[in-house]
């Protein structure tokens, strides 16, 4: 039987707060608690307490047969247990069904893979260990990297790790004529399985769903169908990836995306010879048809589905470079307080907003951005970054003088 | 004497600097019990009572004056360009014509009601409010008899001190804060320069902030130089301010502090921090303010790999300015072009020593500062780190600075300011 792999990416980042010069040296709180509570509540109330429900009645309407996948970062499972332990409980309580599988990644959901192997390895050790800690010591088997950037020398990086499996973006730049409907291997170590997101599908359900304008709109269970079926039968698997916040966030509960989900299950099983698997049971059953070459990393955002969305530009680089410099001294210090705030300010949300893609992707980033222009956020988090350096600096000053 | 004024905006509620030099003239004034009627567009209420307030918005103008007639036919030039706005970059032009259109949603807006709610800033229809102000003018000219002379700020109220000056036959004097020169550079709003030059040609008597503007006036305007006096701005309070704000870095600052406009230089202070932090890592520089090349200035910063020592501000006002200048250990005002140029004195005041640049008319009244020319970054760089490292510099400027402070008192310009008038009321046939 073909499968298709459904994977959620459930992430929320530390939004710093506006934080100015003059607290330099003074204010060593950077986060704002406000506005990450009420984001964690509004999703909450919008998209995750609603949606897990909605997979926990699928699962026991089909049990053995329907699974998803989730991939939570670090600052995703610490903002459940400070702001929403309900939600952090609903999920443990799909994850105990079985038929869900988790996926690990960086704990900071950070771009470290393409500047720090250390640092790389050692966020996805503590992410681990976190998953580990909630989720009744369940450990992954398979892994997706920050905004499924990929390229052959992580992937190698990867294995070298234990993994078995990564997903990425089945970007047409690196396909070319093929299909992503296979299983592929890392062309370093042919031991890494790579699962490719059919973006079309994939972005019809999260991006497109209620627009108007396209010419396929409204998108119903039906017509979704039909176009499973039109997927050659050798094709083997299909990977719908996308953010959990689609449903009810990014498409509002009004579009009828819930009763889209609630009934394409039962379709699948009646209409189309496909079933539901995961990445890890995808891997240990169908075999690989040839290896992918990725030279250049490769991310899931935007039209260029490269890393541009996050560096690249002399705000993105110099922010960027700025933080990794510290790596070694941060890390020196031992200092938990440091190391969580060295952590949270990795993550590729604070570089997202820098971004000045204004007139491609523009609009997506300032719906996802709480600053006005990316020059405002490049200079909230410098300023931050100064002051964390200071903090680092006089850390390091100490056992000297005790 | 008695004075009829005409300014533009008065504190607390002001956009820029020209409120802030009224407020100091008006008060010098006051201290010599001269008697003033000041006229601004738009009054809020809460102004120091220094002198008689008129609110230009609450003036009914009756237009069945025939006298008014003329006026008029020679303002409506002005409605030709409304959507010109000198003083302000793009996001703040936005975030001003915003304000000016729901601050006025609930009027009539028609030029030629009775009364015209004035925005009194500096938004899209600032030529309308000029225009309106100037009727305003006549207005108040026609309705009072209780003043001597007219004194008209900058260009946004020469109208106004024309049409005043035609109705009541009184002579005016035509204070010069700015040119068009100074705003816009090379590319010249020709309406502003046209009403700057009416303005001037109008007055019996013209005020140039300092020697330089004096000379634009001259040169740029055809004013004849015996027409044009200096009369150099003051500080309110010439006492050394003890700060209650500590540094929180362990680094030097050196601080710009102003419009982030090509007239400031801001790329300059840019280039020059550069040179400076790559002799010494040991200092951060702080860029206050907000204008039009602030984003520039910032991808140059990251550009230049400098960002984790050049810091952002943002526009700052009240207390936060004063923060600024107490934890800044140099000022630099790089200016291309400033008539005046009041800040260096206010970080005189707060015991730092400062750079100014040759270009400004601030330079002619302050001995003891390294002064530079705007352009010249290695001379910029190389007063920047004697001011940080040469203790000796920085200690001598810090004591005269403020031995000099005291004699730039805002009694000293107004008794200057006095004569003038007399002068001029004299001169009269």
């Amino acid at each position: 039987m073909r499968s298709i792999c459904f994977y959620f990416q459930v992430h929320q980042p530390y939004r710093l707060k506006p934080y100015r010069f003059f607290d330099i040296g003074d204010d060593h709180y950077y986060w704002d608690d406000f506005l990450n509570r009420s984001v964690i509540r509004k999703i909450a109330q919008k998209c995750y307490l609603p949606m897990n429900s909605l997979l926990l009645d699928l699962i026991h309407q089909y049990p053995g047969q329907f699974k998803v996948t989730f991939s939570f970062s670090g600052t995703f499972m610490d903002q459940l247990e400070a702001y929403a332990p309900d939600v952090l409980e609903s999920f443990q309580r799909l994850v105990k069904t079985g038929q869900v599988e988790l996926l690990s990644e960086t704990y900071g959901h950070a771009l470290a893979a393409l500047k720090s192997k250390d640092e790389f390895s050692s966020m996805v050790d503590q992410h681990r260990e976190k998953i580990q800690a909630l989720f009744d010591g369940y450990t992954p088997k398979v892994f997706r990297n920050t905004e499924l950037i990929y390229s052959d020398q992580i992937g190698a990086m990867v294995a070298d790790m234990g993994y078995k499996g990564i997903l990425t973006e089945g970007a047409k730049h690196v396909l070319g004529w093929k299909s992503p409907n296979y299983v592929y291997q890392n062309s370093i170590n042919p031991n890494l399985k790579v699962l490719l997101k059919n973006f079309r599908l994939s972005d019809d359900i999260a991006f497109r769903f209620s627009n108007k304008t396209w010419e396929d709109y409204p998108l119903t269970t039906d017509k979704f169908i039909n176009w499973i079926n039109a997927i050659p039968k050798s094709e083997q698997v299909l990977n719908l990836f996308m953010d959990y916040e689609t449903f009810g966030e990014h498409q509002w509960a009004e579009t009828g995306i819930f009763e889209f989900m609630k009934a394409l299950p039962g379709a699948v099983f009646n209409q189309t010879d496909f079933g539901f698997a995961t990445p890890s049971e995808i891997i240990d059953q169908v075999s690989p048809i040839s290896a992918i070459h990725v030279p250049t990393p490769i991310s899931w955002a935007d039209e260029e589905r490269d890393l541009t969305a996050w560096l690249g530009n002399d705000l993105q680089d110099e922010a960027f470079d700025r933080l990794y410099d510290l790596e070694n001294m941060v890390k020196k210090t031992n200092d938990p307080d440091l190391l969580r705030d060295w952590n949270y300010l990795q993550t590729s949300d604070h570089f997202y907003y820098m971004c000045t893609k204004f007139f491609s992707d523009g609009d997506i980033h300032s719906y996802f951005s709480p600053y006005d222009t990316p020059y405002d956020a490049f200079i909230n988090y410098m300023n931050v970054l100064s002051d964390f350096v200071l903090r680092v600096k006089e850390k390091l000053k100490e056992p000297a003088i005790a | 004497m008695r004075v009829l004024m005409f300014g533009w905006e008065f504190p607390p509620h002001i956009s820029g600097g020209l409120g802030t030099a009224c407020y100091g003239l008006v008060k010098g004034l006051a201290h010599h019990n001269q008697d003033i009627i000041f006229v601004v567009p738009k009054l809020w209420g809460d102004e120091e009572p220094l002198a008689r307030f008129v609110n230009a918005s609450d003036v009914a103008i009756d237009y069945k004056e025939r006298k008014f007639k003329k006026i008029w036919k020679n303002l409506t030039y002005l409605e030709v360009s409304s959507f010109l706005v000198p003083y302000l970059g793009p996001e703040e032009y936005k975030k001003f014509t915003d304000y000016a259109i729901h601050d006025r949603a609930d009027v009539d807006d028609s030029i030629f009601s009775p009364k015209y709610q004035f925005s009194g800033k500096y938004g899209k229809n600032l030529m309308e409010e000029v225009s309106r102000y100037a009727l305003t003018g006549a207005q108040i000219a026609r309705d009072r008899d209780d003043f001597d002379i007219i004194h008209a700020h900058d260009w946004l109220s020469f109208p106004a001190g024309i049409a005043a000056k035609e109705i009541s036959g009184k002579p005016l004097v035509a204070h010069v804060h700015a040119t068009e020169f100074d705003r816009s550079g090379k590319s010249v709003n020709q309406p502003v320069y046209d009403i700057e030059r009416a303005g001037m040609e109008a007055a019996d008597h013209v005020l140039a902030v300092s020697q330089l503007t004096k000379n634009t006036i001259v040169t740029k305007y055809g004013i004849p130089e015996e027409k044009v006096s200096v009369l150099h701005n003051a500080v309110l309070d010439a006492s050394i301010i003890k700060s209650k704000y500590d540094k929180k870095v362990p680094e030097k600052i050196v601080t710009f502090l102003g419009r982030i406009t090509f007239q400031k230089g801001p790329e300059y202070f840019v280039e020059a921090a550069k040179k400076v932090l790559d002799r010494d890592p040991n200092v951060r520089f702080v860029m206050a303010g907000s204008g039009d090349l602030l984003n520039r200035m910032i991808d140059r910063v990251a550009e230049l790999r400098i960002a984790s020592k050049f810091h952002f501000t943002g526009f700052l006002k009240g207390d936060d300015v004063d923060h600024m200048y107490a934890i800044s250990d140099v000022y630099v005002m790089p200016s291309v072009s400033e008539p005046f140029g009041i800040s260096p004195l206010e970080a005189v005041r707060h015991n730092t020593p400062v750079i100014i640049s040759k270009q400004s008319g601030v330079a002619e009244v302050l001995v003891n500062a390294i002064k530079i020319d705007f352009w010249d970054i290695d001379s910029m760089a190389d007063s920047i780190f004697a001011l940080l490292h040469y203790n000796g510099i920085s200690r001598m400027f810090k004591e005269m600075g403020s031995q000099e402070l005291k004699k730039l008192k805002w009694e000293h310009v107004a008794a200057k300011l006095v004569t003038v008038y007399e002068k001029t009321i004299s001169a009269r046939p």
